[in-house]
């Protein structure tokens, strides 16, 4: 099986006056896995329907394994791809699903057989090949759908949400199952996608998109970690980050100063000099730690109500001038709504973004 | 739910009107259309039972047995046909052509004709001296001829392409909400897949569209069996008697013959004919228990 790379160069796409996306520029490495995160109406799915050759693009190229496809029809591109409400024959079955593209395309019957048996056997369809959709439950389904992708032995494999219709379980289940599939094959794959959670476990690098423009491109744990703005940070994770507006105060040592409260800086890794203009200090509900009253760094927050979460309990509290932020802590320990909590913020875990422009400082 | 005396009685009343024409007007009307099959009626009904002496005659009767011959070939020409028109003209408005509200409204038209301008205006048309084939010899096709409607062998050919003008729109209504009931994820799916778009329609768009299918097939059925307003209209069942059919024999002989017992005898036997059909697809529907 070829693996090959995608590249897209300066891409603009528009319906009507409507640009969707403008100008966008991304390169996928071969065997690479790559997931376009973004909410709805971001132009994720848009960019995927015109890697498959679906939508026509107003400008700019798309490369497949080093080939222009701008222009070829999608069964030249050697790609396949997954859609989310499956998108199977209804009236025919697995078997003449997963190899009808093959047979209209004059493959030899021996080697649809080949194919088709191998691809059975990796999804565990092999029991199912003479049922028709309607006989499947949604994630029988659904893996019948990537089994005819997988037939196709395609260079790049697209998905297009292919999870969404699933029920949560199912929805797990099957993220293992692409996720070994990946490993397996070693192809490419781009993978459209709304859940985070499915963004972070499946990806080697994540495109968080908003308003047709990539928003930032790295790997899960940099995506997680340093959000080089407001939106990647409050759209990446669960329960969501902490935003605490203040400002950066200028005395010496660096702190972020919120009413009251001092957050210490210092390891904190500024990306260019820091200015006293007002920010919002961004931290995740795990890594708030709860510490000795003592502590020189210690911030004081009431706790409002506690929500147990059955590995451990989401806390929400507000700090001394009333801003509302969570954070994750041992489901057993004894807190109840009105104590009295010494927290403190890990310089190295925090983000600060510029208040006004949302960009990381 | 318990209901009140006087709600009960309502209920009752309300429903009374309906009952009662099923009653009379239906079950009533059939049962002695069946009775009067059995006597020799002639202008008058009278209740002399004869047994099957009427269905005898009946099926001796060479305008009888054109008229059923007639039918079926109507019936399965007009059926196959508007549904196959009627299915290419909704394929080539689901392919997104401008002005799609204007040519749906062009095709819908003709069915909103009765059947009897239909047959006026088709048999204008087709008049040897008058329509198409007078158009084409005026142009100079001297030899041009298209005189079927005046030839006994090929007259109920005509009707079916009245028929056929008249319905397809309907069909074509039909088809394009089962057509635009078809997820597009589907069609990127083909497209991926490589399958030229005839392919498509052909393995995929059609076998999904049983409903849609069925639906019209139903429809276009009940217009064969009461076929009558376009023979009268177009032809008046001849050249002789070439292009009559079967409900036409029964109103003329109810209405001008005076021969009750032979025109009731007739209108059982289509009746017999039409629940011989139904029944077993019924029977078959409830077996299934409705998969569509």
């Amino acid at each position: 099986m070829q693996r090959a790379n995608v590249d897209i160069r300066s891409l603009r796409i528009g319906f009507g006056g409507l640009k969707v996306l403008d100008n966008l520029n991304l390169h996928v490495e071969a065997s690479e896995f790559l997931v376009l995160l973004g909410p709805s109406g971001c132009g994720k799915s848009t960019l995927l329907n015109a890697i498959a050759g679906l939508i026509d693009v107003k400008s700019g190229e798309i490369h497949i394994g080093g080939r222009d496809v701008t222009w070829a029809e999608p069964k030249d591109r050697g790609i396949a791809m997954v859609f989310q409400s499956y998108a199977l024959y209804p009236r025919m079955t697995v078997r003449k699903n997963m190899s009808f593209g093959l047979q209209v395309a004059g493959t030899p019957q021996d080697e649809i057989g080949r194919r088709l048996g191998e691809a059975a056997q990796m999804l565990r369809l092999t029991e199912l090949l003479d049922r028709r959709p309607f006989e499947l439950s949604g994630g029988q389904r659904q893996r019948v759908a990537i089994g005819r992708a997988l037939v196709r032995h395609a260079g790049v494999y697209l998905f297009d949400e292919p999870l969404s219709n699933l029920d949560a379980q199912l929805r797990a289940e099957l993220r293992v199952e692409i996720k070994r599939l990946h490993a397996r094959l070693g192809a490419t794959m781009i993978y459209v996608t709304h859940d985070q959670i499915e963004a972070l476990t499946l990806a080697d690098r994540i495109a968080v998109m908003q308003g047709g423009v990539i928003q930032q491109l790295d790997t899960p744990k940099m995506i997680y970690r340093a959000p080089v703005n407001r939106f990647v940070a409050s759209f990446v994770g669960s329960p969501a980050m902490n935003f605490i507006p203040g400002s950066i105060a200028r005395d010496g040592g660096a702190a972020f100063v919120a009413g009251t409260s001092r957050f210490s800086l210092n390891g904190y890794v500024f990306r260019g000099p820091p200015t006293d203009a007002p920010a919002v200090l961004g931290i995740r509900p795990e890594h708030v730690e709860v510490t000795a009253s003592d502590d020189p760094f210690a911030v004081p927050a009431r706790v409002e109500m506690v929500e147990p979460m059955g590995a451990d309990s989401l806390i929400w509290c507000r700090l001394a001038d009333g801003t509302a932020f969570s954070l994750r802590h041992d489901a057993d320990a004894p807190l109840r709504a009105g104590d009295t909590l010494a927290l403190r913020f890990p310089p190295e875990t925090l983000s600060l973004f510029d208040d006004k422009s949302g960009q990381r400082l | 739910m318990r209901l009140s005396l006087s709600s009960r009685l309502s209920v009752v009343l309300a429903l009374l009107p309906a009952l009662m024409v099923m009653i009379v007007v239906y079950i009533g009307a059939t049962g002695w259309t069946v009775w009067m099959s059995l006597t020799n009626s002639r202008m008058l009904p009278n209740n002399n039972f004869v047994g099957l002496r009427q269905y005898e005659s009946l099926f001796g009767n060479d305008r009888w047995i054109t008229s059923v011959h007639n039918v079926v070939i109507y019936g399965v020409l007009f059926v196959s046909l508007a549904l196959a028109v009627g299915f290419l003209l909704a394929v080539a408005i689901d392919q997104r052509v401008r002005a799609e509200d204007t040519i749906r409204s062009i095709y819908l038209y003709p069915y909103s004709m009765s059947f009897v301008v239909t047959g006026l205006v088709w048999q204008w048309l087709l008049n040897p001296s008058l329509g198409i084939q007078h158009v084409l010899r005026s142009w100079g096709f001297a030899g041009a001829t298209f005189d079927w409607i005046v030839r006994p062998e090929r007259a109920i050919y005509c009707l079916v392409v009245a028929g056929v003008w008249q319905a397809s729109g309907l069909v074509m209504a039909i088809m394009l909400a089962g057509l635009r009931g078809i997820d597009d994820e589907i069609w990127k799916a083909a497209r991926i897949d490589g399958l030229p778009k005839w392919r498509v329609y052909a393995s995929i768009v059609i076998p999904m569209m049983g409903a849609s299918f069925a639906t019209a097939a139903v429809l276009l059925s009940t217009a064969v069996v009461r076929l009558y307003d376009l023979s009268v209209a177009m032809t008046n069942g001849g050249p002789g008697i070439a292009s009559e059919v079967p409900a036409k024999f029964v109103m003329d002989h109810l209405f001008e013959r005076a021969n009750i017992g032979l025109a009731t005898a007739a209108a059982t036997t289509m009746l017999v004919t039409v629940i011989a059909v139904v029944a077993p697809y019924l029977y078959w529907r409830a077996r299934k228990g409705d998969i569509r």
